[in-house]
């Protein structure tokens, strides 16, 4: 801790602390009970007079005490400079020692969960209950405190999967990440076909639609966007193009909605998570991530 | 010397002296002493200082009032930790002027924000919080999104900030205005907040 650039600082800190205790003492003892109750002279109101009474023993003994505990806290913990105090303390070591003594106690239970199979975890009521915890902690953020995303933001309680919804590709996607590119296509295909194409997709899942536009956009679907999201428009799970002939819709389902993704774009990103929670973590909140969508079925 | 505090009192200099001199002391010793430590005057390894984005995005936090719900001090206790990552390290900050610890967490933690979530996120979140946390009370700066970064002061805060111990080189601060060219305050905003925390790797 006390990385001082000299030692000077180290015998400043306690050269200056010791001697600020020495002088109270010195101080206080020397000041009070002296002098009775003696006038000090002066009067005002005719006969209003000011005494030099000593200071009250209660307080006087109150001041002792804290001296006393100044002066054992200092013998006791660090304060002296770079004197690391007998009870040898540090912040960080107390830290250390919280954080050993938390792996010695749930470190088992993690390990046991991770030497399982997903599906027998899924099984497991405890884990599951682990696992809801540390969803609330780590995930809820972006896709919300009942699992059920937000607009940009994947909805985990249901079905649909963009890149593949089996527990241990849900697991991959929490360690590594997924970082979803939907190409920017108004300056390959202009303004006109971007609303074309629009239309189409709409229609794709039913929705209502300008006929004659929607089978303009049919063509421009079929030259531009198969190669992503399949000539069927089921889209394609390995690339992380969605289905868009369901009505599951990440960014959207109005016109404007629409034409603004094929037009603009849309990157979603799912950051990486292994370093920051580790895979024991990671293997329980993909049991309860997939336990939501199997409740679902 | 027992009973010459009389003269004290009488003496308004003195007594305004002994004053200074006697209230000095609790900072002399516990203040003082730490601008001449290694720990809290030199950056961690891999700290870089802002670039003009990240600095840009910085001011915004500070003119929005964000300490006054937002922390940058991670504690090390194992609550802390377990929820943002590694404690906080004094060498964190040294680029800092002012330091934007905060003292009040009506929102969580932001040291290491950086990363956490996607530019989106960001995006979206600080339009309005509620699009992606329906309980947040956090209210919303959608303007942020509409103004442009005013580059106008940038080279003259980086170069203050160079005087403070921050590393610019000068072409560092010649190029900072036409880098904040076309930028609104939202990326500038995100940039800075994507940045925190990063220069310690968050392990476990």
């Amino acid at each position: 801790m006390a990385d001082f650039f000299s030692g000077f600082w180290s015998y400043f800190i306690g050269t200056v602390s010791i001697l600020s205790i020495v002088v109270l003492i010195v101080f206080i003892a020397g000041f009070s009970g002296k002098g009775g109750s003696a006038p000090t002279g002066h009067i005002w109101d005719e006969d209003l007079q000011e005494l030099n009474n000593p200071l009250p023993r209660w307080w006087l003994n109150l001041f002792y005490i804290s001296l006393v505990f100044g002066a054992v806290y200092l013998v006791l913990y660090p304060g002296l400079g770079s004197f690391e105090g007998v009870l040898g303390w540090s912040q960080k070591k107390q830290y250390d020692e919280e954080i050993q003594a938390a792996n010695n106690k749930f470190g088992p239970i993690f390990e046991k969960y991770l030497q399982q199979d997903l599906q027998d975890v899924i099984r497991n009521k405890d884990a599951l209950i682990v696992g809801k915890r540390l969803f609330s902690t780590y995930c809820t953020t972006c896709h919300g405190s009942d699992a059920r995303g937000a607009r940009g933001f994947p909805n985990l309680a249901d079905n649909d999967w963009l890149y593949g919804g089996a527990p241990e590709t849900i697991k991959t996607t929490i360690m590594n990440g997924r970082h979803g590119i939907m190409p920017p296509w108004e300056g390959v295909i202009g303004n006109d076909n971007v609303m074309k194409v629009g239309e189409y997709v709409r229609g794709l899942s039913g929705q209502n639609v300008d006929t004659a536009m929607a089978s303009a956009g049919k063509e421009v679907f079929s030259q531009f966007c198969i190669a992503c999201h399949g000539a069927d428009a089921r889209g394609n799970q390995a690339l992380g193009a969605p289905n868009l002939t369901d009505d599951i819709w990440l960014h959207g389902s109005s016109r404007q909605r629409i034409q603004e993704t094929i037009a603009a774009g849309r990157q979603s990103l799912m950051p990486p998570h292994k370093e920051f929670l580790g895979e024991a973590r990671i293997h329980l909140l993909a049991a309860y991530i997939s336990s939501l969508s199997q409740a679902e079925k | 010397m027992l009973m010459r505090h009389e003269d004290i009192e009488k003496k308004m200099g003195l007594l305004i002296f002994l004053i200074i001199v006697t209230i000095s002391i609790g900072g002399i010793v516990q203040i003082v002493p730490l601008f001449f430590m290694h720990s809290t005057t030199e950056p961690v390894t891999g700290l870089k200082p802002y670039s003009p984005l990240q600095l840009a995005g910085r001011d915004i936090y500070v003119r929005e009032g964000c300490y006054v719900c937002h922390s940058q001090m991670i504690r090390p206790f194992r609550a802390e930790t377990e929820r943002y990552g590694h404690y906080s390290l004094a060498g964190e900050f040294v680029y800092d002027h002012p330091f934007q610890w905060g003292s009040k967490r009506t929102g969580p933690d932001l040291h290491r924000v950086g990363g956490r979530y996607s530019d989106e996120w960001h995006r979206v979140h600080l339009i309005n919080p509620r699009d992606v946390v329906p309980e947040s009370i956090m209210p919303g700066y959608p303007w942020l999104e509409n103004t442009p970064v005013d580059n106008s002061d940038i080279q003259t805060r980086m170069r203050v900030l160079r005087k403070l111990g921050s590393p610019y080189s000068d072409d560092e601060i010649a190029s900072a205005t036409g880098s904040l060219e076309g930028k609104t305050e939202m990326d500038a905003m995100i940039a800075y907040l994507q940045v925190l925390g990063t220069a310690v790797k968050t392990r476990r």
